[in-house]
């Protein structure tokens, strides 16, 4: 092996895949099969970066060569940057080391098209392939599938793969025909469409046979950009809803534009990254999966942007203060899920914990509430609760001005949710 | 008050609450370690691991406990956490002095002492299966050495066998002084004696000939897929803490 020249393309092909802000190694359930090497189930972040992003997968491009020229992409054609290509063994070598080694729990393989869509796919599909049958590696393998690639390479790639993803890029088709014109909606959808048809009719198969193969185990995800284009919250969440609701993905992306070309159809290059909005998003994302809220109930007409102050359950419950106070011990689990500063787990937990006896303030501390938010929406066994006939905006500001420093800084934290 | 000393293990933990009952010693603090015979504390009591009256003990909380629950216990115990033996025993009692399967009822101290105990271990029973970087050995074994907080080897052997299953690893807490070995077929608990040599550099020349040039490629990666647009400090120190530094190939 030439280390200098491994090491350069490797920095070059990790660099530029690194703006696709998924990692997740999760949702799989491909086990380690005779004793071979790794399993796919658990979706570890090994590491982070100093932006404090998860790092599971061995993210890479077989080749930042491209021949599309989309504006918010290093690796367009017209940039003048570095390019290399790794040659599929060198990808095969650099996963299984880095597996056994506990570094990740996969790959993530993209790539720039080079030639055309399924001369690209098929070297993707090759690499993935030739880790399956010639290594019997069991770790998580992400593909990304190159809009306009054929189905049946499409297919070829679900069985070896965990998960495949299409990224829209953009929100909108008008957002996409204004800065990758190369591209086409439809290219994207149509993989989405036939991926989860395949992986229903999978299914399907699998309850029939048991040793049918396994179909991208992981489903499908795909990634939109934030802030390259002047799309609203409202617009960026119902789209993500409809293609949640229409093509069964499992996960959307949001990505924070990060500024790196000058173009004038982009924000300018000292344009900071929309961190916190984006942050929003995964909250509000998080909200329509777990905590069974309607699009609609977040963003809609009268409210199209999100409130960058306040995560976006608190800005529902203010908005609709008619539906609180919420009395802990008696009302049932959907209500307890909206009301702010109780989450997934600490629901859960009171659920379970007032069977046995009614739950006071202390004790809802202790299970994990955040009582500072918490304490305007509910009542427990106590006499003490909010008596004061406090607006929404009354509120909004006593949980601002209390935990102001407190909260500047959570809003930093890319997952830090209620 | 009554000081219980106990030897440490699960059994000796369950033989004094056999004696908690038995002699009716209601305010009680139990703590590990070895019997003193000039003890300073009139009531200290010291409790002999009983097997006996353990196995009467266990068999009194599998009639009012989920195996979930007794398995939860145990790891509890096992993690070796400092000053939690009262929070155990306290819920153990609260088990026995209620009608019902209390095990969910969050509202009490020690059922929600418990649940906090057994977060933390899994935590970082998640850290270790994260954190730990094998090190390629000449002899094809992948070496780690771990400094987890808390006592959980035990904990990780299901992972790794599954995970590694086609290749030998010795996982090493340094700080307890015992690590795992598994040969390809089985795992074993050992101890290394590190005691003769400077153990960091024997490691190193024992490496296989491409185990630097991996450990440099994974550190180009790491810091290749950095946005130093989107730089946050205080979110990378609470993902990885730097105790943990130490051995991360990438933060070495
Ligand atoms: S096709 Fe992909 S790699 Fe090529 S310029 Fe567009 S986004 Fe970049």
């Amino acid at each position: 092996m030439n280390a200098e020249r491994i090491t350069e393309k490797l920095n070059i092909l990790a660099d530029a895949a690194k703006y696709d802000v998924s990692c997740a190694s999760s949702g799989s359930k491909r086990k380690n099969e005779n004793k071979g090497l790794g399993n796919a189930s658990n979706g570890i972040c090994h590491s982070y970066t100093e932006d404090g992003r998860c790092v599971s997968l061995l993210k890479i491009l077989l080749t930042n060569h491209c021949i599309f020229d989309c504006a918010y992409c290093v690796s367009r054609k017209n940039n003048d940057i570095k390019r290399a290509a790794f040659t599929v063994q060198e990808v095969v070598d650099l996963t299984i080391n880095f597996y056994r080694r506990n570094y990740i729990e996969g790959l993530f393989l993209s790539s720039g098209i080079f030639k055309d869509a399924d001369y690209t796919m098929e070297r993707l599909v090759r690499v993935a392939k030739k880790l399956r049958t010639e290594h019997n590696f069991n770790g998580y393998i992400h593909l990304k599938s190159i809009p306009g690639a054929s189905d049946e390479l499409m297919r070829e790639a679900g069985l070896y793969a965990d998960r495949l993803s299409v990224n829209l890029e953009m929100p909108t088709e008008a957002g996409l025909k204004l800065l990758a014109p190369d591209k086409n909606r439809q290219d994207m959808i149509d993989p989405m469409e036939f991926l989860k048809n395949e992986i229903i009719l999978r299914k399907e198969e699998k309850k029939l046979f048991k040793n049918a193969p396994l179909f991208a185990p992981a489903g499908q995800s795909t990634q939109v950009i934030i802030g390259a284009t002047p799309e609203s919250d409202q617009q960026v969440l119902q789209s993500a809803n409809y293609f949640y609701k229409n093509f069964n993905l499992k996960r959307v992306y949001y990505s924070g534009y990060v500024p790196v070309l000058a173009d004038k159809r982009l924000p300018a290059l000292n344009t900071s990254v929309p961190m916190v909005r984006e942050n929003r998003l995964y909250q509000a994302d998080w909200l329509m999966r777990f905590y069974g809220f309607e699009v609609n109930e977040i963003v809609n007409e009268q409210q199209p942007l999100l409130d960058l102050d306040i995560d976006p359950k608190l800005g529902w419950a203010i908005r609709n203060m008619q539906a609180f106070p919420v009395d802990i011990n008696k009302a049932d689990l959907q209500m307890i899920l909206r009301v702010p500063g109780i989450g997934l787990l600490s629901a859960h937990k009171i659920v379970s914990a007032r069977k046995f006896a009614k739950l006071s303030w202390e004790q809802l501390r202790k299970i994990g509430v955040a009582l500072n938010r918490a304490r305007y929406f509910i009542t427990c066994k106590s006499n003490e609760f909010e008596r004061r006939d406090l607006t929404g905006n009354n509120i909004k500001q006593f949980i601002l001005a209390e935990s102001q420093s407190k909260y500047i800084k959570n809003t930093q934290t890319q997952l830090n949710l209620f | 008050m009554y000081t219980l000393v106990y030897d440490g293990t699960f059994e000796g933990l369950l033989t004094a609450v056999f004696e908690i009952y038995d002699r009716k010693l209601f305010h009680v603090k139990l703590i590990k370690g070895e019997w003193l015979s000039s003890a300073m504390f009139e009531e200290v009591v010291q409790i002999i691991t009983d097997e006996n009256r353990a196995t009467r003990v266990l068999r009194g909380l599998r009639k009012k406990l989920s195996s979930a629950s007794i398995q939860r216990l145990y790891i509890a115990h096992m993690a070796e956490m400092e000053n939690e033996e009262s929070a155990i025993v306290g819920f153990i009692r609260y088990v026995f002095d209620s009608d019902i399967n209390v095990e969910e009822d969050y509202g009490n101290k020690y059922v929600m002492r418990l649940s906090e105990i057994l977060k933390m271990v899994r935590r970082e029973k998640h850290r270790m299966e994260a954190f730990i970087r094998f090190q390629k050995l000449k002899d094809e074994t992948f070496y780690a050495a771990v400094e987890p907080d808390f006592n959980v080897l035990p904990l990780l052997i299901r992972h790794f066998k599954n995970r590694y299953a086609d290749q030998k690893w010795i996982i090493y807490d340094i700080k307890r002084k015992y690590g795992i070995h598994y040969n390809l077929h089985d795992t074993q608990y050992i101890s290394l004696d590190f005691s003769e040599v400077n153990k960091h550099s024997d490691v190193i020349s024992a490496y296989t000939e491409d185990e630097t040039i991996y450990q440099h490629l994974w550190k180009n990666y790491f810091t290749s897929v950095n946005i130093a647009a989107r730089k946050n400090t205080k979110l990378h120190l609470r993902h990885i803490p730097k105790r943990y530094w130490r051995h991360l190939t990438e933060k070495i």
